[in-house]
């Protein structure tokens, strides 16, 4: 509880470090802001609205199919929804989600008052906020993509999609990318060197272990579809001929170097909720979660899995066949790791003292569904039923009960579990059921019949069917299903807002949790601990208080923060960390302009770098007077 | 289960107020950044590398320009890169030292090579003997060209900006520890050159 936690900072020096570390006031102050807090509550709802925006599209296209011959939406216009929806939910949600909460919780978690390069974190959102809404202005213009999210060649060329579409979807894919290979850097960088003295690698919270994980996947990740993508807009803009098949290019160039990104991408979206389990587990069963070790050992080896995965999107072009059996056993093999983790769960429930609170139960439904999702993905795994399946509803089914299953069953969950460090207030319980029950339900009702009309041969894609084909009654099925989660998500939604200003109070650790995020006041002060905290353990509220308990020494007047070795954690020298500034976000503007200034001229690159490169120079230049200060007080190493 | 300490007993705190205030190498935050960058753009050249060899299994003749560039400024130009790590090296050796007065002689070396090998970049481009729009072969060479082009143009405006902060001010010595990092991205920048050396003016001749 929050009120028998020793506080030991005199009330000035709590003052004082929240009027360092506040970011200005005012309209500036706005676009100023760094802290990481404000900007991952920013980009979280920035993402979240992508979500909504990525579900009215699929509910649009459920009206369209609910009855055979329907007229309700144009051919054009469906080929439109289904590559925004994919690529809204894909790009502008599943995986920069993930790196927004992260970047909330991860410095919370390991006792740091902030994140490692803050004012890149503000950048990185800008970008990626740009991006999405180039795509939607693009989209509402009438120049969406319309190829699929993924965008295949030779479709996606110069010669089947001429135009600007395309070109807006390979720029968002920079814009995003970009977003995401920074938020990595930034989480790599803060984990391994910004941890509170005492938490050795083998102390870190799982959620934590999951975001280094997955950044390390991001750096290896995303530089192939932002490759891929520069490929294809130079094929489209500047007349190169990677997938050009006429002058020796080749369109499978395309899928390999998608899907080198993109099953990886899987797994970017994947990895981050197993730590949303493992928290939202330990607390709810009240015990640490078994087998830590293995737990940290599956998450690397699904990790290196991934990056063999590939392939097993490209069954139906024509490949070797031995590696295509290759590319099926490591497809069965990434089962092992990821079933680790599952019974290392189980045996956490079953030997805790189980509270059913909302989270947990949105992390059961990721149990059921997930597993339907893996088993529907063992048998795609296998070549011939891919071949006989590929491009049909069953895929539709399959991947929607994975990702959804895998990631945003879990992600509300988390949602539930950390409102209350967000705002300092509970959601409300009985809504939350609502939510819950009715997510669940509509999931399955909207998505398993799904399955059958696949086995049955609707391809995915089409923007109707006749009636003479019988699917009519399964298709107003999964329409009906996925109302019920449009309601269900607007039930969030509503809990969400009433909440935030009449919910319960929550305290600095409503669950009674053992994670550090839970020992500092809810919201958390600017700068996080007003005492950077001693590790002793892997759930050091759960344990007796060690000693030494806290850090002395760090100024409270400037953005001081401690760096730790990356192993042990020790103590190895302290850093003051940036002003907030309003340059990051007008660098992002200067970068906006030249990212689509380049999809109407090549040239934009040339005169559109000199305000970025004045912009970023602005940006780094230090300034007199607060290198004075910190000259005075130096000690060098 | 949770603790809560008898207020009358303050326990001993870890005092860090005697650390140092910044650190070289991977001690310094900076450092891990500019590793993740450099784990990024190696992957991209990787795959560039990847794409131009599977091209090339793709189509009889390779290059199929006909002619493949020609060797002597790229191969100047892969002296000057390499000759470029001493001074890298003295600048990057200096800052850890901070010796303001050798980090400004070696930075204005390094900047003086930038320029060379820039200008020779040039060169390089018009003796390729293929455009980007002729056939992939082009497209993935100059791909491969332009990408690391790109890096040499970025590090040598970074460069530029540190040297001219070097000599105006303001300075403390957070700012030896941006030299070192910009002097280890230098080193990658110039060593990545030679696997695509090898690809642009040898994958076209052996």
């Amino acid at each position: 509880m929050s009120s028998d936690q020793p506080t030991y900072a005199p009330a000035q020096d709590a003052a004082t470090l929240q009027r360092t570390w506040s970011d200005p006031p005012g309209l500036v102050g706005w676009f100023s802001a760094i802290n990481h807090k404000t900007i991952s509550l920013r980009f979280m709802i920035t993402t979240f609205v992508f979500f909504l925006a990525g579900g009215v599209l699929a509910l649009l296209m459920r009206l369209q199919l609910a009855r055979p011959d329907n007229r309700l939406v144009s051919p054009d216009l469906y080929n439109q929804l289904f590559t925004m929806h994919g690529s809204t939910m894909m790009f502008l949600f599943a995986v920069p989600v993930m790196q927004a909460v992260a970047m909330y919780l991860v410095p919370l978690m390991i006792g740091a008052r902030s994140v490692a390069f803050p004012r890149m974190n503000a950048f990185a959102y800008w970008i990626f906020t740009f991006g999405g809404l180039m795509l939607y202005a693009a989209f509402f213009l009438d120049i969406g993509p319309d190829v699929g999210w993924f965008a295949y060649a030779p479709l996606s060329g110069p010669q089947f999609s001429p135009g600007k579409r395309v070109d807006f979807w390979a720029q968002m894919i920079t814009f995003t990318e970009l977003a995401a290979l920074m938020e990595a850097v930034i989480l790599i960088t803060t984990i391994l060197k910004m941890r509170a003295p005492g938490m050795s690698l083998n102390r870190m919270p799982l959620f934590v272990w999951t975001m280094l994980v997955t950044s390390f996947m991001v750096l290896f990740a995303m530089p192939a579809v932002m490759l891929a993508s520069t490929a294809l807009i130079t094929d489209r803009l500047v007349g190169t001929h990677f997938y050009n098949p006429a002058e020796g290019g080749d369109v499978v160039l395309w899928q390999h170097l998608f899907w080198f990104f993109g099953h990886p991408e899987v797994y970017l979206i994947f990895i981050p909720p197993l730590g949303f389990i493992s928290s939202i587990i330990a607390t709810f069963a009240r015990r640490p979660v078994v087998a830590y070790p293995a737990m940290v050992l599956a998450l690397i080896a699904t990790a290196f899995f991934a990056f063999g995965l590939w392939v097993h999107h490209m069954f139906a072009a024509n490949l070797p066949e031995l590696g295509k059996t290759f590319f099926t056993a490591a497809s069965l093999v990434i089962a092992i790791p990821t079933a680790v983790q599952i019974f290392c769960w189980i045996a956490t429930l079953w030997s805790g003292h189980i509270a059913w609170r909302t989270p947990l139960l949105f992390v059961l439904a990721f149990f059921v569904i997930l597993l339907l999702g893996g088993l529907t993905g063992l048998m795609l795994a296998s070549v011939s039923l891919d071949t006989q399946l590929h491009d049909t509803f069953f895929v539709v089914a399959h991947l929607h009960y994975v990702l959804l299953g895998g990631a945003v069953f879990p992600l509300f969950g988390a949602f539930y579990y950390w409102f209350p460090k967000f705002t300092g207030r509970m959601l409300d319980e009985r809504l939350g059921r609502w939510n819950f029950w009715l997510f669940f339900i509509g999931f399955n009702v909207a998505f398993f019949p799904m399955h059958l009309l696949g086995l049955e041969g609707m391809p995915r894609r089409i923007y109707t069917y006749p009636k003479a084909l019988d699917w009519g009654a399964l298709n107003l099925t999964a329409t009906v299903g996925a109302l019920t989660i449009g309601v269900s998500v607007l039930l969030f939604i509503v809990n969400v807002l009433r909440s935030r200003r009449h919910g319960a109070p929550a305290g600095a650790d409503p669950w009674q949790a053992g994670t550090l995020e839970w020992s500092v006041a809810s919201p958390p002060p600017a700068s996080n601990f007003e005492q950077v905290p001693v590790v002793h353990g892997r759930y050091p509220l759960w344990l007796p208080p060690g000693t030494p308990d806290r850090v002395t020494g760090l100024t409270s007047e400037h953005r001081e923060v401690l760096i730790t070795s990356v192993v042990d954690a020790a103590p190895d020298h302290r850093l003051w960390l940036p002003s907030s500034s309003p340059w990051p976000f007008l660098c992002a503007v200067a970068v906006t302009i030249l990212f689509i200034g380049s999809i109407f001229t090549p040239w934009a690159m040339v005169w559109a770098a000199v305000p970025v490169a004045a912009t970023a120079t602005v940006w780094f230049w230090p300034k007199r007077h607060m290198t004075a200060v910190r000259s005075a007080s130096e000690v060098p190493p | 289960m949770k603790a809560s300490l008898p207020p009358d007993k303050q326990p001993a705190m870890l005092d860090v107020g005697h650390l140092p205030t910044f650190a070289f190498g991977h001690r310094s935050p900076m450092w891990w950044g500019t590793m993740g960058l450099i784990a990024i753009e190696t992957t991209v050249f990787a795959l560039v590398v990847m794409s131009y060899f599977y091209l090339r299994s793709h189509v009889d003749v390779w290059p199929m320009s006909q002619f493949a560039p020609d060797l002597l400024w790229g191969t100047v130009n892969t002296a000057i890169m390499l000759a470029s790590a001493l001074p890298n090296w003295y600048a990057k050796r200096a800052a850890e030292r901070l010796d303001l007065q050798a980090v400004r002689i070696g930075l204005v070396l390094c900047l003086l090579f930038g320029l060379a090998f820039l200008g020779i970049r040039i060169l390089e481009f018009a003796t390729l003997n293929t455009r980007w729009d002729i056939n992939a072969y082009g497209s993935v060479v100059w791909m491969l060209l332009g990408l690391h082009t790109v890096h040499l143009l970025t590090d040598a405006y970074d460069t530029l900006v540190l040297t001219v902060l070097m000599f105006t001010g303001p300075l403390e010595g957070k700012r030896y520890v941006d030299v070192s990092e910009n002097a280890a991205y230098w080193y990658f920048v110039i060593f990545s050159w030679i696997p695509i050396y090898a690809v642009i003016y040898w994958g076209a001749r052996i």
